[in-house]
């Protein structure tokens, strides 16, 4: 686990955060069987009993399945946009440093154009193409989050691919994927890793902002930003219902900031 | 200087080209006939029949092949002819112009409200570094750092507007309804750019020059203002073209969520009612900020530090 001992106090911390999230994701799924979207209308604003331990929205719907179900949603479109962006970003990077000429051009317009707007705006767009689709988000948000590797990795990969050290093994005649992972990765690592983390955040924060001005996914999804403007109306009944998908989602970006470790 | 707005010139060119022919392929690809959309939208629901519909696709020129109709709708953007809202019904320049001075209003004070926390918050915690003071800078900073902007007004609401009753919960009517929207836009903006006042002000403090400034025996307020503060302004000026991305992308919620009548606010109905012309006006005047702002960034730090004179000159 030579992992976990290179992470820092903070970047622990960060980690026990989001561990403690993904556990009650997940065993809320395999240890119970309650159904999040089920409505118990007499039970409307119930406080938290044993049946409900997180209390009961405006329809009776159990809050701890629902807060469950939100974590689990914002949790893999963070993996998957994260997965997503990086791959595509490191590969275009790297490729893009060591072909360089007009494929270079082409990719540093691509990142350009999709620069040259803010991310919610082509997030905002693209949501409006079709409305309510877990999959066009994810396109959206990976689409403005593969820039950053880009722009990181290609900078980074154009030193190393003029290092003495990657052109004496070029020489060597060692293959294209050996010098990567021998000479380029190990430069990119750390950097990657932090990205990947804020981009997690990132990618968090902008599903649960599209769903809160209402055009992200639909109800009865129990999506966190969502969540928050569907019982912001019942503020006066009951408080407590709201401040739980709102603190859920500071907890879940807390997390990925710390876990990223250095600041932005 | 030249070639600093030429090259925001350019970005700007791009993102009008982008924005355009996003939202074109997004009429496109919207599920059921444009003209029986579009009949619809003008005339009422009841009133559609295939003649109007046809009148509206010969008007449009929607017959005409897809890539004709990409040129026509790129020569209307360049000419600026941005057409009508398709709920409305009004001209979208019209109601462009009437959102914009809102958002201007909102963004313009959020960021002096925002520079009026950060600087001296900054500066005060880089001169204090790692006292008691300067961490509990660096635990509220992280506070606000981590939630969405959207949190952070909904916690200003409930504590200002719902239990203590000062300012009203959201709309606009006069400077109360705009007190709530810009203290959250600036109060998000100075949670990070305090943090590199912060830390340019310690490098600043601690360096060898600011030492020599004090031992050639000027004042420690003499030496702040003469050669401290250049240095702290720089990076932060950097940091803040990186920020504007918040700044723009903060309008947007914030705007939603205080029913503030700006750009913001257009846009994300736009997207919710589907209405294209409005979204693509919108989404225009949300990247023309963009890059304006990005422009006066890039103008000031070049006027504001002579180093990048001498190389261009």
């Amino acid at each position: 686990m030579t992992f976990i001992g290179k992470l820092s106090t903070q970047q622990r911390t960060g980690a026990v955060i989001l561990g403690c999230l993904a556990l009650f994701a997940v065993a809320e799924m395999f240890l119970f069987s309650i159904d999040g979207n089920q409505q118990f209308l007499a039970q409307a604003f119930a406080s938290p009993d044993w049946q409900a331990p997180l209390g009961r929205d405006q329809f009776g719907r159990n809050m701890f399945a629902r807060l469950a179900g939100g974590l689990r949603i914002s949790f893999t479109l963070s993996l998957v946009c994260v997965v997503t962006s990086a791959v595509l970003g490191v590969l275009a990077g790297v490729a893009a440093a060591w072909r360089g000429g007009w494929f270079d051009n082409v990719l540093n317009f691509f990142a350009n154009t999709i620069l040259a707007l803010p991310g919610l705006v082509l997030i905002l767009v693209f949501a409006a193409v079709v409305p309510g689709s877990f999959v066009m988000i994810y396109l959206a948000i990976s689409l403005v989050l593969w820039v950053e590797y880009f722009r990181l990795v290609r900078a980074i990969a154009l030193n190393q691919v003029a290092s003495p050290a990657l052109q004496s093994s070029m020489l060597m005649g060692f293959g294209k994927f050996y010098l990567f992972r021998r000479h380029i990765w190990p430069a990119l690592k750390a950097d990657v890793f932090s990205l990947a983390a804020f981009g997690a955040a990132t990618s968090v924060v902008a599903m649960s902002s599209v769903g809160f001005v209402y055009v992200g996914l639909k109800p009865p999804t129990p999506e966190l930003g969502l969540m928050i403007v569907e019982l912001f109306p019942y503020y006066h009944e009951a408080p407590w219902l709201l401040l739980e998908p709102i603190s859920l989602l500071f907890l879940i970006v807390l997390g990925f900031h710390l876990l990223a470790g250095k600041a932005r | 200087m030249k070639r600093i707005l030429l090259n925001r010139l350019l970005q700007a060119i791009l993102m009008m080209w982008s924005v355009g022919t996003l939202t074109f392929i997004l009429v496109r690809l919207l599920p059921g006939d444009m003209a029986y959309k579009i009949a619809a939208g003008r005339y009422g629901d009841d009133a559609v029949s295939t003649a109007a519909a046809n009148a509206v696709s010969a008007e449009l020129g929607l017959d005409k092949p897809a890539f004709q109709q990409y040129l026509h709708w790129l020569w209307d953007l360049l000419s600026l002819d941005l057409g009508n809202s398709l709920v409305s019904g009004a001209p979208i320049i019209v109601e462009l112009q009437n959102q914009l001075s809102f958002t201007l209003v909102l963004a313009g004070c959020a960021i002096v409200v925002a520079a009026l926390i950060a600087f001296p918050l900054g500066m005060f915690c880089g001169v204090k570094a790692d006292s008691g003071w300067d961490r509990a800078s660096l635990t509220m900073s992280t506070f606000v750092r981590s939630q969405p902007v959207f949190c952070l007004g909904l916690l200003l609401i409930f504590l200002f507007a719902m239990e203590l009753n000062w300012f009203p919960v959201a709309g606009y009517g006069g400077a109360p309804y705009a007190i709530l929207p810009v203290l959250t836009l600036a109060i998000s903006l100075a949670a990070v750019s305090s943090r590199v006042v912060r830390n340019s002000t310690r490098t600043a403090v601690n360096s060898a020059w600011f030492e020599f400034s004090r031992i050639k025996g000027l004042s420690s307020r003499r030496a702040f203002v003469r050669h401290a503060l250049p240095n702290i302004l720089l990076p932060a000026l950097a940091f803040m073209g990186i920020q504007l991305i918040g700044l723009i992308e903060g309008v947007i919620m914030i705007e939603s969520l205080f029913a503030w009548p700006g750009i913001g606010h257009g846009l994300s109905h736009a997207v919710f009612a589907r209405d294209i012309p409005m979204l693509q006006g919108t989404a225009l005047v949300m990247g023309f900020l963009f890059v304006l702002i990005n422009a006066l960034v890039d103008v000031s730090y070049y006027l504001l530090d002579p180093r990048q004179q001498e190389v261009q000159s």
